[in-house]
């Protein structure tokens, strides 16, 4: 190792779902040089499938993620509508798998913002370590921590009552849904719904309160210009659970819209790098140096014209009055889009659970039978996407996932080498500078869990270089 | 919220992955205590213990995790878990420990239940499938037979009264 340049490792990244590790590169004037977001387990989903019949696709992929199974349930069943050929689902099939998914952005967003995020937000980047966890937010405001796991339960109870099971359930099934909700199943859900959207508002309140409140400190605090991406309905509404692909540049100018994401190979591509187990995607037509983009809350906030519930509306239209129209760059406003989206999916609940077609029995429905299809659905990290092949013996070929976090691989590292390069220098490393490396990975929520997938990549390796490129040391991973 | 001592209420949560041989020992006990229908207890499955749990919990008197061993004692191990004053609660929310889930909820409500941790020995993890080895079935078996009694007794000659056979062993851990 050179004597004149020093490493620093945060590992692992704490209050981030999964594990990850930051290296931190010096130069000798003590200053940061280059800063990465390392992916450290491994996955290779993508080959496991192969060779499965394609029913089984939609549980199979709810192991590749403990916390947004749902996401990967749906993504699939989408995949799966379009392999059989169903082209559109009976309404109570789809009111189900909405249901189910709004439950699932609901109860994710909620964890995130009351359980992992809160504290660098109550607290400070500064505060006590010990006091800067769930722990602290539990002895300081015991109102809040108790809200997040309520909401939470709130959600999986929703899940379980349409999938069968909080976690890895059965219900969407290739053409439809497996269950529909009995009015005795819903009952208990409508009579919470109204304290869920009361303790909704009032996270909305402090997302916005804080990112307003800090907004000179946070506008320059990993955050940068960038691309959005996310579906969209054909009318322009924010929707979560299906829509067309739409892609906006930093200033909101359209860079491609209304496109069928069955197509979404030719308008997004994926670059390897030999440092992690990450694919870098990036939209085709601008190239990898400035096609990469952001997915997730902030991104959808900005690509939608309007959401479709009125209190999430609102709150939008506050939101985007912050920037005067134009999207929001600022990456720790990511909370506050999170818990506008939190809103409204509170709302689409309470609008669903007294729908009558919830309890309907015309729960499937096919077509004819095709050898490809992409499912993709907006999860509570970002656009999520599923894409398979299937032989005539019914069995997967090829399985290509781009999970939210992968989307978000470019801008995270960005993102961490701004907070690294301003925050981080000379040789006193305190604990409130690198938290503020995790903050601003925390702003992102990844899961790192699920986002490397690319059977056949390298083995994890650091590498040691000099400011000038020269490698100067290799470790790798075993 | 919570109910009073004569309704004493006992939750089995069997936790392990189904989809890993033996690591379905924990869901697997949880589904044969079900069948039993004892007065005062239910069993519910999960793959993994999340910090929702806690709200589960906090309104119970007994809470039996029931899990899968990789190199514990056979057939299997009871202990009885001490709420941690401060630890660590886990790297994820989608993975908290039973003690880790213990100390969030008393933290949140105030308090927590009696609770014991059940490691039921299993042999085959390194492949997929639902199936029990065989071995681990045998071990099921005599974690049914050893604490059907208990549960029914709800947990109060537990401590006062460790098992007779010696590998069945008793003991406190936090």
């Amino acid at each position: 190792m050179s004597a004149t340049t020093r490493k620093i490792t945060i590992e692992p990244v704490t209050r981030v779902e999964g594990h990850g590790k930051v290296t931190i590169l010096l130069d000798e004037h003590g200053q940061v040089s280059q800063a990465r977001l390392h992916i450290v387990e491994f996955r290779g989903f993508e080959r496991f499938i192969q060779g499965r019949p394609y029913w089984e696709v939609p549980v199979l992929v709810q192991r590749l993620c403990g916390i947004c199974p749902v996401s990967h349930h749906l993504a699939a069943a989408k995949a799966m509508d379009g392999i059989v050929g169903a082209d559109t689902l009976t309404p109570t099939a789809e009111k189900i798998r909405r249901l189910m998914h709004y439950a699932q952005i609901f109860q994710s967003h909620a964890l995130h913002f009351f359980h992992l995020a809160s504290p660098d937000l109550l607290f400070g980047f500064d505060a006590d370590p010990a006091v800067r966890n769930v722990r602290g937010v539990a002895k300081k405001h015991p109102e809040l921590a108790v809200q997040g796991v309520m909401m939470r339960k709130f959600g999986q109870e929703i899940i379980k009552a349409t999938s069968g099971k909080k976690i890895h359930g059965t219900g969407a099934i290739p053409g439809g849904v497996n269950k529909s909700l009995s009015i005795e199943e819903r009952d208990p859900f409508l009579n919470d719904v109204d304290q869920m959207l009361a303790w909704c508002r009032s996270a909305l309140q402090i997302a916005k309160d804080y990112t307003v409140k800090h907004l000179g400190e946070l506008a320059d605090f990993g955050s940068v210009d960038s691309n959005h991406v996310s579906l969209v309905r054909g009318d322009g509404a924010m929707d979560l659970y299906h829509g067309n692909l739409r892609a906006i540049g930093p200033d909101g100018q359209k860079i491609f819209d209304h496109v069928n994401y069955q197509k979404y190979f030719d308008y997004i591509s994926e670059e390897v790098k030999p440092w992690s187990y990450m694919k870098f995607p990036f939209i085709s037509a601008l190239g990898p140096e400035t096609g990469w983009y952001r997915v997730g809350p902030l991104a959808r906030l900005n690509t939608c014209d309007f959401i479709g519930t009125p209190e999430a509306e609102a709150a939008r239209q506050e939101f985007k009055a912050l920037t005067r129209g134009k999207p929001n760059n600022i990456t720790m406003a990511y909370h506050w889009a999170r818990m506008i989206e939190l809103l409204h999916a509170c709302e689409k609940i309470k609008e669903l659970l007294n729908d009558p077609d919830l309890q309907g029995t015309d729960r499937v429905t096919t077509g004819e039978r095709r050898g490809e299809s992409v499912g993709l659905i907006e999860a509570p990290r970002g656009t999520l996407f599923h894409h398979y092949r299937v032989d005539k013996n019914d069995q997967v070929t090829m399985a290509n996932l781009i999970v939210s976090t992968t989307h978000n691989n470019t801008p995270m590292n960005l993102a961490v080498t701004d907070v690294a390069k301003k925050f981080i220098s000379g040789t006193t490393i305190t604990e409130g500078l690198l938290n503020r490396v995790e903050v601003v990975i925390r702003a992102y929520d990844p899961c790192l869990s699920c986002a490397t997938h690319a059977l056949g990549q390298m083995p994890l390796v650091v590498e040691l270089m000099t400011p000038c490129g020269q490698l100067i040391d290799r470790k790798f991973s075993t | 919220m919570r109910k009073k001592k004569k309704d004493i209420t006992i939750l089995v949560i069997g936790y392990g992955n189904v989809a890993r041989l033996d690591d379905g020992l924990g869901p697997a006990f949880a589904a044969r205590i079900q069948t039993l229908k004892l007065t005062d207890v239910t069993a519910d499955s999960k793959s993994q213990l999340t910090v929702e749990d806690a709200v589960t919990i906090a309104q119970l008197d007994y809470v039996l995790f029931a899990d899968a061993s990789v190199n514990g004692p056979e057939p299997f191990e009871l202990k009885a878990l001490k709420v941690p004053h401060r630890g660590r609660l886990g790297f994820s929310t989608h993975n908290l420990s039973p003690a880790a889930l213990l100390g969030l909820t008393r933290e949140l409500f105030g308090s927590a239940p009696k609770a014991y941790l059940l490691q039921i020995r299993g042999h085959v993890f390194n492949d997929f499938g639902d199936k029990l080895s065989k071995r681990a079935r045998a071990n099921l078996d005599a974690a049914v037979e050893h604490l059907t009694p208990l549960l029914q007794t709800g947990f109060r000659h537990c401590l006062d009264h460790p098992p007779k056979n010696a590998s069945p062993s008793l003991s406190e851990s936090s």
